[in-house]
């Protein structure tokens, strides 16, 4: 099995050891990784905000880079979501239509794809509280939603009860919205820093000493958020949590 | 530059809500989210809940898409029941034609039950203006009107207020004990207050729910009972009814009933479900006020029509995370919150023009909607349709023609993340941290870039 590798921009550049955690994880697990080295971003940021025009380059180069495997798998739900649900700035080939098709989110890959049942070169000693954003939660569907009368269920919580030593604690208000948003986080700055706070102040509540995410770009938001209200809340992607670091 | 003045700013005027004081929003958005997990509470004990919302919506898309036929059968039933109908293409016209049956009345006082579509028109202030006394009697709408504010939420006009404002309110506008906060008292107080004034009127104005082609009947709901008696003391009842509110059969209300106050309030149904049928009898007279306003330019537009499904039970503004922060009186319009969103801007897209932008698009409004809209999505084309015609932020805007040319080009991507470590990590903590140009700073930490990029890392330790 041949998989590209899809390390979003903002992993790239701010959290590099997400990266090397997912490339290692799917190495442990016997599968072929490639990083195309020439992948910037997935043009979710301009298509976010409607701009169609801008978005196009971005996604054709994300074509080009991921053309030809098997899988493409991202440690990202909204980067992924984009690739999946929107991606519409360029014509869609056939060719286009099949990298959409093939691209996964690393929890959705590991739970569906590769069905991992065990993680035995990892532990992690803590109590830990989940965020799945909402574009893994309505998007991609990693957890059953919460206004929906379907069966329960939640993946990354599933993942997470593979690894020795974790406690997953529940939100009060479990798919709340953190207010990351991208673009909003800025343009609508009171909102959104509120929306994170009220996230944060959740996760205090239930005394947890880790939150643990498949999206980093939510996690980047409300760290911020904790550091600046000096909460000892710690914040980790589940790559980190499965592959045993590094942290 | 007429638009720029007029332009909403709505996350300005939700960060004034934010900052207002320490109970107003927190108050706001726990009751808001209360009404969600009643609703959920609700959703959860009718095994065909889902089964009851795909068929709500199967039945709206029939029905507006065969809408020429059904307004045609609902007009010639009502009719033929001695219901007068009026046809208005523009909201003038909604307002124009009532204000004529009044005058043809000698009606100079009336009452009202709540209507969004009155309320779209802007009927109120053109009636006032032309010497009518109007009394809203729905407690939230008289309490809005008394503030001299528009309703903030479809269901609950007044939400944004907490028991010490209404107070407060009551006791400078109705003469109440300033003291005296206990809820229950100040709604006896407002309902002495406007007792005398059903019985006083000329004419009493209500909105409808639903109006059912079959029959040429519409139903009322509300949980206070005023509409009611608006529609029953005095001789002439005047209903205003957007077109879109028509449903096929009867057999449909039993559906749609079942939906509305489950997802609004999350309660089973509202306290008075009312069918009027016709005219009273004893020579009083019914008119219903069939209303476009926008709604048919609306039905032609490929990607946004499906807002024409709305029933107005504001379970999407419930469980809005921003506009639970915001409150729907920063959207600056009648309609707020993900449903206002999308319908707002098809009425004027340059004054409206933040709205689409005022949303993380965390998507739950799609996901709680009891007729399956496709809110979050509509959101992201407005989006578009703002980026088209030059309406979103100029700075927004740059930034992206600058992304989309770095994110387009690898060697130029590599240069930038090189930038972004050498640029942050060299400028002082003033000006990563200043309020004016970073917006991310304000309240929050930034985060580091890196020296060592993944990407570095990946070509010392994989590529040979």
């Amino acid at each position: 099995m041949r998989v590209g590798l899809f390390i979003p921009c903002y992993i790239d550049a701010i959290y590099p050891k997400v990266g090397i955690a997912t490339l290692e994880l799917l190495e442990k697990l016997g599968v072929e990784v490639i990083v195309p080295l020439d992948q910037t971003c997935c043009g979710q940021p301009m298509g976010n905000e409607g701009d169609q025009k801008n978005a196009a380059a971005a996604e054709a180069l994300f074509c080009k880079n991921f053309e030809g495997f098997d899988y493409i798998v991202g440690p990202a739900g909204s980067c992924v979501k984009h690739v999946r649900q929107h991606f519409d700035a360029i014509p869609q080939t056939t060719q286009v239509q099949q990298i959409r098709k093939n691209t996964f989110e690393l929890v959705e890959f590991l739970t569906d794809v590769l069905q991992v049942s065990e993680f035995p070169w990892t532990s992690f000693n803590h109590s830990v509280a989940i965020h799945n954003s909402c574009s893994a939660i309505r998007g991609l569907h990693i957890q059953s939603r919460s206004e929906w009368q379907e069966p329960r269920f939640n993946k990354t919580e599933e993942l997470l009860h593979k690894v020795s030593g974790v406690t997953v604690k529940h939100l009060d208000r479990p798919d709340e919205c953190c207010g990351f948003g991208g673009t909003f986080c800025v343009t609508d700055e009171a909102v959104s820093v509120k929306m994170g706070q009220d996230k944060v102040a959740d996760y205090e509540r239930q005394e947890v000493a880790y939150v643990v995410s498949p999206d980093m770009s939510c996690l980047m938001h409300q760290q911020g958020i904790a550091e600046r209200d000096k909460s000892p809340l710690k914040f980790v992607h589940i790559a980190q949590v499965l592959n045993n670091g590094p942290y | 530059m007429k638009f720029k003045r007029m332009k909403i700013n709505v996350e300005k005027n939700a960060a004034a809500f934010i900052h207002m004081d320490d109970v107003h929003q927190p108050t706001h958005d726990k009751n808001l989210w209360n009404a969600r997990m009643k609703r959920d509470r609700m959703a959860a004990s009718i095994p065909e809940w889902e089964q009851m919302r795909d068929l709500a919506s199967q039945i709206k898309e029939h029905a507006l898409t065969h809408l020429d036929q059904y307004v045609e059968q609902f007009v010639m039933a009502a009719t033929k029941r001695g219901t007068i109908v009026h046809f208005a293409k523009t909201a003038e016209d909604h307002n124009r034609i009532i204000y004529e049956i009044l005058k043809s009345h000698n009606a100079t006082k009336i009452v009202k039950s709540k209507s969004m579509l009155q309320e779209e028109c802007e009927m109120a202030p053109y009636l006032e203006s032309r010497g009518i006394e109007l009394i809203e009697t729905d407690l939230g709408e008289r309490i809005q009107q008394l503030s001299g504010e528009m309703p903030s939420h479809i269901v609950m006009p007044a939400i944004h207020k907490t028991t010490d404002d209404v107070a407060e309110l009551f006791a400078r506008t109705i003469g109440t004990d300033p003291n005296n906060k206990d809820p229950q008292e100040l709604t006896e107080a407002m309902r002495n207050n406007a007792r005398p004034k059903f019985l006083e009127a000329h004419a009493g104005l209500t909105g409808a729910n639903f109006a059912v082609a079959e029959t040429g009947a519409f139903v009322v709901c509300t949980n206070e009972g005023n509409a009611d008696l608006t529609a029953a003391i005095p001789p002439l009842h005047i209903a205003s009814i957007g077109i879109e509110k028509i449903l096929p059969k009867t057999e449909d209300l039993g559906l749609f009933i079942r939906l509305l106050s489950r997802s609004a309030l999350g309660t089973p149904a509202t306290q008075y479900t009312s069918h009027f049928m016709g005219p009273r009898e004893n020579g009083a007279e019914l008119h219903i006020v069939l209303t476009d306003n926008g709604r048919s330019e609306r039905l032609g537009k490929a990607e946004f029509w499906y807002s024409l499904k709305c029933i107005r039970c504001g379970a999407c503004m419930n469980t809005c995370p921003v506009y639970r922060r915001s409150s729907g009186i920063a959207y600056g319009a009648t309609y707020s919150g993900p449903i206002g969103i999308i319908i707002d801007p098809t009425f004027d897209d340059k004054k409206y023009s933040e709205l689409p932008f005022h949303s993380s698009l965390c998507g739950s409004c799609t996901e709680v909607c009891p007729v399956h809209i496709n809110i979050a999505e509509q959101i992201t084309l407005w989006r578009q349709h703002m980026v088209r015609i030059k309406a979103s932020k100029p700075s927004l805007h740059y930034a992206f023609n600058v992304a989309g040319k770095l994110f387009g080009s690898p060697k130029w991507f590599r240069r930038a993340e090189k930038l972004g470590y050498y640029g942050l990590k060299l400028a002082p903590d003033w000006l990563v941290y200043n309020k004016t140009l970073n917006a991310w700073g304000k309240n929050r930490q930034m985060p580091a870039i890196q020296k060592e990029t993944f990407r570095d890392w990946y070509i010392k330790n994989r590529v040979k």
